[in-house]
Parts: C-alpha cells; structure tokens; sequence
C-alpha cells in the first residue's frame, strides 16, 4: 500500500464516509437543540454522498450515475433544510425556544 | 517521468489537507456549545468534502457542493439561527442523565464507525472489466436529459414543492403588527 497515491484506493474514502456517519449520530443523540440536529444530519448525507462517489469513481462501470445521484442528495438535502428550519421558526414562534428538551406538550 | 519535481509529495499533502479539514469540520460541527460555530464547522467540512470529489475525478461534483452546501444550505441556517436564538443553555445537569446519554452517543458512533470500516476493508470489491463513459461533465450532462430525465424533473418538482410549502408553514400563526 503505497501512502504517495493513497487517493487512488477506495480504502480511505470509505474510512472517511464512516467517520462521518459516526459523527453525525453521535451529534443526532448529544445535540439538545433542532438546528443542531439538523446540522448532524447534514452531515449523515455528507457521508451517504461520498460513499456513493467513492464507490462510483472505483468500483462502478457507469461512471456518472453515481454523480447524478450525488447530485439528487444535494437537491433532496436542500430541499430538507428549506422544510426543516421553516418548522424550526414555526415551533420558536409557538413555544419561544427550540429547546428539545422543552417542547413535551404532547409528553403524556 | 514528472514534469515537476516533488508533485507526488504536493499531491499526497493536498489529500492529507483535504480529509483533516473533512474530519476537523465534522468535529467542530459536532463538539462546540454554540450553534452558529457548529455551522461554520460544518461550512470547513463541506470545503475538506469538494476537495475529496475533486480527487474522486468529479470536479463538477466539488463546484456544487461548495455552490449548494456553502452557499445556501450554511447561509440558509445561519438565517435560521438569527432569527431563533438557538444556543443552549449551560445546564447545570452535568451529571447523571448528561453523562449517560454521552458515554451511549459515544459507543454507538464508535460501533458504527469501526463496523463500517471493517466491513469497507474487507470487502470483495472488483474493479469493473469495462466502463460505458468516461464520467466527464458531458457524460453527466447527457445522462441527465435521457436516463435519468424523469428523475431530474421530478427531483424539480420536490423542490417547488418543498418551497411553497416552506413558506406556507412559516407564515401560519404571524400576528399582524
């Protein structure tokens, strides 16, 4: 394994995409606010993103499905965001803070 | 053979640059108290990202993410932070519950991260025997208008969807001044 061309095996992307995804669930359950959940899983697309390219660029025989797909998850995760922080100012207009912690109305 | 000298040690420190600045990002994202460095940890890791896309042949691929992600979903939460205040409190409760949800968000993502490297490693994965294009712009451009045509406008629709939508959720509940 030579560490000159390092980024011509797939190894290392791979690595970095589940680094990720670990660090996106890891902030998806210690995060106490929306956005920054939300932040966390933006990083959890960032990750499905590089796999599907890291995997495209070495191993498909179609070299640009995989980045039409890319492109799709940047559209979806856009849209995403758009929807997400429209209800995360709809919840601070009703409740005043987007504490997780504190939104229980409908806690039983 | 190279037409400069140490470009193989330029090119390999460019790599390194770009994951440190992937997994530093992510872990600003993830480690600071303030939302508003969190985003900006995430803008440095989406930087580290497009650098790895521009190593993985697709420079289309870095100019959008730096165009979609940098430009308007950072930009976007950043007005998102603006307007609602988002920085969490300094609790007292550092003890108990606290503790016990961060020592369980730490071995899951360090379960997930370590099985998922052990199974990208030791995965039999085959080069192809022969590829259809070569993955150039043009190739993208092309497969965009007829294979995947319909998923192009339909991926359109979502979005004028998820617009008006936005807006329509927004508005609902704002008080005439």
């Amino acid at each position: 394994m030579n560490l000159l061309h390092a980024y011509e095996q797939a190894d290392i992307y791979l690595i970095v995409a589940a680094f990720l995804l670990a660090t996106g669930v890891f902030g998806l359950i210690r995060r106490r606010t929306l956005i920054g959940m939300l932040i966390s899983g933006e990083l959890i697309f960032s990750a499905a993103s590089l796999n599907f390219m890291a995997l495209n660029c070495f191993n498909a025989p179609d070299p640009a499905a995989g980045q039409v797909f890319a492109l799709f998850i940047m559209g979806l995760a856009a849209a995403e965001v758009a929807i997400v922080l429209s209800i995360i100012i709809a919840v601070y207009r009703n409740y005043r803070s987007i504490n997780a912690r504190e939104l229980t109305e409908l806690n039983g | 053979m190279n037409p400069f000298p140490a470009s193989d040690y330029i090119v390999a420190a460019f790599f390194l640059f770009c994951i440190a600045t992937t997994v530093g990002g992510a872990f600003v994202a993830i480690l600071t108290a303030r939302v508003i460095r969190s985003v900006c940890g995430l803008m440095i890791c989406c930087v580290g990202l497009a650098g790895l896309y521009f190593f993985l042949n697709s420079p289309f691929l870095a100019l959008m993410e730096i165009l979609i992600y940098i430009g308007a979903v950072c930009v976007t939460i950043v007005f998102a932070v603006m307007l609602a205040e988002p920085d969490e409190p300094p609790s007292g409760q550092n003890h108990g519950p606290g503790v016990l949800w961060g020592v369980v968000a730490l071995v899951v993502s360090a379960a997930i991260c370590w099985g998922l490297s052990q199974l990208s490693l030791r995965g039999p994965w085959v080069a192809p025997a022969a590829r259809v294009n070569d993955g150039s712009i043009k190739a993208i451009g092309v497969s965009l208008l007829t294979t995947y045509s319909m998923a192009f406008e339909l991926i359109s629709l979502v979005l004028l969807v998820a617009i008006v939508g936005a807006l329509v959720i927004a508005r609902t509940g704002r008080t005439k001044p």
